[in-house]
């Protein structure tokens, strides 16, 4: 079995988020970048136990993003997978990034394409399934268990106010949250032989964005928290009924 | 050219969140000098004509059983299939779960830009402009959508439901056969619970409740309120409470319109999941605690002492 991993790179949550030019760029200065953590926590390693219970099977990882996604992806590679590709060049918009994953999909006949939940920056929640429409193959949504055998894929997600078990035959894509994987870190040993793994570049395919970000703006600053006395619940529910207007 | 509204029904109702997207689609209707439509797929009891009251000229029906079951491909086949009949050039759904699914697909499929998670009305007077919350809802960014047809998901609790007058023509629709590629084994439904991501109301607690055994007093809250129960991750991590409650960057992110914190510390990955909730109350011991400095309102003392006393005058207040 061949799996692609979505790894996309986002700003650490301690991150501070300003902008630049105008504010219609994100201003990079002094920021952590990360594995985004869906794709780290739960798409990832949910790859590697497959492998760990069948070696048989191989873990391309690839990224949409220009030089500076190298550690990343070098990263993701440390924590597991067999080769990384790089398509090189700015993820420009969903359509944009997902038109690139589906296009290195279709080359290298993959029969499962395991995406995050959400960037954490951007929170689209949006390119699984476009790839999935790309390639014409089901799309497994916010994915909570994932188990195989042969070629039918058992899996339970969420769905609203609750959960669903199915099954679905490869090839799909399935977006990975949490309960999908356990946690790890990677060892020494990963870190040391990820420098040997390959990791290709590749040029973009020509893709029209199909929307962009104007300009960014950051909320009001709170106006400050209203504290009320311990022994006076009521006085909470006064303000919440007629200041706040919130019950 | 007409704004298409996907209304969600459960259970052969109309769900209350579809009432959100609804106004808002009418909303963006008007102010393109369009009419708003809306598609509904699967069986249904309740009277259709009654949306209406909503703004709706008609409501496009695929009533089949076959479609009462969640399809991602088949839901999206049906609607890009009526957007090309119907020439519709807006395309309005919920950000929730099914949202999630469908609109990527149709964005696709369509060709048509997409912007999930919005949460105001778009800008027309250059182009299409829509809002939305960016960096897990620490800045806003205003984004164009360039193509002919155009595809927003509505965030839930983003948007007012206007009540106005009127009927809608209800137009049945041939289900086309369609198979599903996915079989459903089993689906559990959380009984009697309000969904998470789709809570007006959501009762929230972390590690100061001490251990699962005192969450009585969060449930009680939260019954009171009709709230939606949620917690922090390290209570998900030691099972106190189930996975699906845990909020934040690594769980679910949620924008009720109010959010009741107890005994959480108020760390930036659980901030991460509840920022964009229109008012947030905390409680803790902590004066330091972080949480107060992203509160609107807070009481400093034990949740212990406080909750009941809390869940009384809430209580207080419904019988009144
Ligand atoms: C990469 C990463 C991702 C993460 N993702 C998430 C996430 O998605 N969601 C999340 O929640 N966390 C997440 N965390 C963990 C986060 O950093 C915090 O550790 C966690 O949120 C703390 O949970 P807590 O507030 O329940 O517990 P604590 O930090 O232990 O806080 C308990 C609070 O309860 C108060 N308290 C104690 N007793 C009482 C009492 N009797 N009455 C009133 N108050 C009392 C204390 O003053 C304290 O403020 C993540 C961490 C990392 C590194
Ligand atoms: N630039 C990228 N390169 C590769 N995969 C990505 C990229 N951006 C997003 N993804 C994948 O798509 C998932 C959903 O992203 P989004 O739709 O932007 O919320 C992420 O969790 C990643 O797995």
């Amino acid at each position: 079995m061949k799996i692609l991993v979505c790894i996309s790179k986002s700003p650490d949550t301690t991150a501070k988020i300003a902008f630049t030019d105008n504010n219609t760029k994100f201003d990079t200065q002094g920021v952590q970048w990360i594995i985004n953590p869906y794709d780290e926590w739960y798409a990832l390693v949910r790859a590697i136990e497959l492998k760990e219970k069948d070696p048989a099977t191989v873990i391309h990882l690839i990224t949409v993003g220009e030089t500076d996604s190298d550690p990343i992806i070098r990263k993701a590679l440390a924590l597991g997978g067999d080769e990384a590709i790089r398509i090189n060049a700015t993820s420009g918009d969903s359509y944009y990034t997902a038109a690139q994953i589906a296009s290195i999909a279709k080359e290298g006949h993959y029969d499962l394409i395991f995406t995050g939940k959400e960037t954490i920056d951007f929170n689209g929640s949006s390119i699984g399934g476009m790839v999935a429409e790309l390639l014409q193959v089901p799309y497994l949504s916010l994915a909570t268990k994932f188990e195989i055998k042969s070629t039918t894929c058992t899996i339970t997600r969420e769905i609203e106010g609750g959960e669903e078990i199915c099954e679905v035959d490869l090839p799909l894509v399935v977006s990975c949250q949490k309960g999908i994987a356990e946690a790890r870190i990677p060892n020494m040993r990963g870190i040391m032989a990820a420098r040997s793994k390959p990791l290709k570049v590749a040029e973009p395919i020509a893709v029209t964005t199909l929307t962009h970000i104007d300009r960014f703006e950051l909320p009001p600053q709170k106006s400050g928290v209203k504290l009320i006395p311990v022994d006076n619940p009521e006085e909470l529910v006064r303000l919440l009924r007629e200041e706040a207007k919130v019950i | 050219m007409s704004v298409l509204i996907f209304i969600e029904v459960a259970n052969g109702h109309v769900k209350n969140s579809s009432l959100e997207v609804i106004s808002y689609g009418v909303k963006i209707a008007e102010k393109l000098n369009t009419t708003a439509h809306g598609i509904i797929l699967g069986t249904v009891t309740d009277d259709l004509t009654a949306l209406g009251k909503y703004g709706v000229t008609a409501i496009h029906h695929f009533s089949s059983e076959s479609l009462n079951h969640f399809d991602d491909q088949t839901y999206s086949k049906t609607i890009a299939a009526l957007m090309d009949k119907t020439e519709s050039k807006v395309l309005v759904l919920s950000n929730n779960i099914a949202g999630k699914a469908i609109a990527p697909r149709l964005s696709a499929r369509l060709k048509a830009g997409l912007v999930s998670g919005v949460i105001e009305i778009p800008d027309v007077n250059n182009g299409f402009v829509v809002k939305k919350a960016v960096f897990s809802g620490k800045a806003f960014a205003h984004i164009s959508i360039k193509t002919e047809i155009k595809i927003v998901t509505l965030n839930p609790n983003a948007y007012q439901v206007v009540v106005k007058e009127g009927t809608a023509e209800i137009i049945q629709h041939e289900v086309p056969a369609m198979n599903s590629a996915v079989k459903i084994i089993a689906v559990n439904k959380l009984s009697g619970e309000v969904s998470l991501t789709e809570a007006k109301i959501v009762v929230s607690a972390g590690r100061g409740l001490k251990g699962p055994e005192n969450w009585g007093l969060v449930e009680d809250l939260a019954k009171v309120l009709h709230a939606a129960t949620a917690c922090s991750r390290p209570v998900a991590d030691a099972n106190w409470r189930p996975h699906n409650e845990h909020v934040g960057q690594t769980g679910t992110t949620i924008a009720p319109t109010l959010y009741i914190a107890i005994g959480i510390s108020g760390a930036i990955q659980h901030l991460a999941g509840i920022n964009r909730s229109k008012v947030i109350v905390v409680i803790n011991k902590d004066p330091e605690a972080p949480f107060f400095k992203a509160a609107d309102y807070g009481i400093i003392g034990d949740a212990f002492e406080i909750l009941p006393k809390l869940t009384q005058a809430f209580q207080q207040l419904k019988s009144n």
